[in-house]
């Protein structure tokens, strides 16, 4: 009865060719696609367009950075001076070094090693966790330091740098006060980033469960392939916030 | 044009070869990454004046190109991914320029 009914309604391309047009159940190729290759750029190209909207959000964060430096830049200079390099430096390489095993990782996926693709999986979760572990230490200073925008925030190190041991130029209270501003753009860009970094954790979690059981080393390697475009991405935002919040003005005088 | 119909793109050269890039290559980058990372931090620490953000960006745009092109299989990929990729750079680059000449219009010489 209902193979009659199909019979009444059928797929264009079938009524050609219906020897050419046997249905897989595969999940690398669902039967709305017509083959493997096209299901897979379809999925590339969609992950994309997902990726290009992110680029818009964190340009217009990049975007506010740029005029409001430009702005008030005294109290971004002496601001951003308040920011680790060491720590900014070993938290690029760590997090260069997780998007290193992701890749890794869709490699492992694509030659079908199982056992590869949950180490890699594991490793850039790794360092992954240990990248949000560093920025937890270097929010508990700006905490300790009242460095957070807000009713208490303190502007002492920079209205009076010299008696803080500072070698930074004083500013006048006015302008020291949009350190602050620096301060909110710091913790809205790094906040979101790490935002990224959590929801990426989460997601790793599941695709390492999944890949444990096999479901990516038979060929079907598009959610690992996927979720490394995502977490690429967010390491090419910090590649940007990197130089941009600590690096660019810290010229020795 | 090809001689063939294809109505529902199934043939397409472009998308029939998939590009497993080895782990050598990911090696390679991984390290210019890493190099690119010390030169960025040495250089931010010699007195360039209006040079240091620049280069600052311009480290930070060549790794940001080499990890789309390498890590994210862009230079892999059919010309409907890369021109997707493109035209989002573009659409961002339009869209800081026309909100960065209203600024510097509004107040000529204040900025």
């Amino acid at each position: 009865m209902d193979n009659a009914i199909a019979a009444t309604h059928p797929h264009t391309h079938e009524t050609a060719v219906p020897a050419e047009h046997h249905h897989e159940s595969l999940p690398q190729h669902r039967h709305h696609f017509e083959t493997q290759e096209q299901q897979r750029e379809a999925g590339t190209f969609g992950m994309w367009l997902f990726l290009l909207t992110e680029i818009m959000f964190f340009g217009g964060l990049f975007f506010a950075y740029l005029l409001y430096r430009n702005w008030y830049n005294p109290a971004f200079v002496a601001a951003s001076n308040q920011l680790s390099i060491p720590l900014g430096t070993a938290n690029t390489a760590i997090l260069i070094t997780s998007g290193f095993f992701m890749a890794l990782g869709v490699w492992a996926a694509e030659v079908r090693k199982k056992t590869l693709l949950v180490v890699y999986l594991i490793l850039t979760t790794v360092f992954g966790v240990a990248f949000l572990g560093v920025k937890y230490f270097e929010y508990k200073e700006k905490w300790e330091k009242h460095h957070i925008p807000g009713a208490s925030f303190d502007v002492r190190e920079f209205v009076n740098p010299h008696a803080y041991g500072i070698k930074e130029e004083p500013l006048a209270p006015d302008m020291a006060q949009k350190t602050q501003v620096f301060f909110f753009l710091y913790f809205a860009m790094t906040g979101m980033h790490a935002l990224h970094m959590i929801i990426g954790v989460v997601l790793l979690f599941w695709l390492i469960r999944r890949a444990n059981r096999g479901d990516f080393s038979s060929g079907y390697v598009a959610p690992i392939e996927n979720f490394g475009l995502y977490w690429h991405f967010v390491d090419i935002v910090w590649i940007f916030l990197f130089p941009l919040l600590y690096l660019i003005n810290r010229h020795p005088v | 044009m090809t001689e063939y119909h294809d109505p529902s793109n199934v043939v397409n050269p472009e998308h029939a070869d998939h590009h497993i890039v080895t782990p050598k290559v990911y090696a390679m980058v991984y390290v210019a990454l890493l190099i690119a990372t010390g030169i960025t931090v040495w250089a931010a620490f010699i007195n360039l004046n209006i040079f240091n953000p620049i280069i600052a960006l311009a480290i930070a745009c060549t790794k940001g190109v080499i990890v789309i092109l390498f890590f994210m299989h862009v230079k892999y990929q059919s010309k409907l991914v890369k021109l997707t990729v493109i035209s989002g750079f573009f659409t961002f680059i339009v869209l800081i320029t026309m909100t960065l000449t209203d600024y510097i219009s509004r107040a000529w010489g204040l900025w």
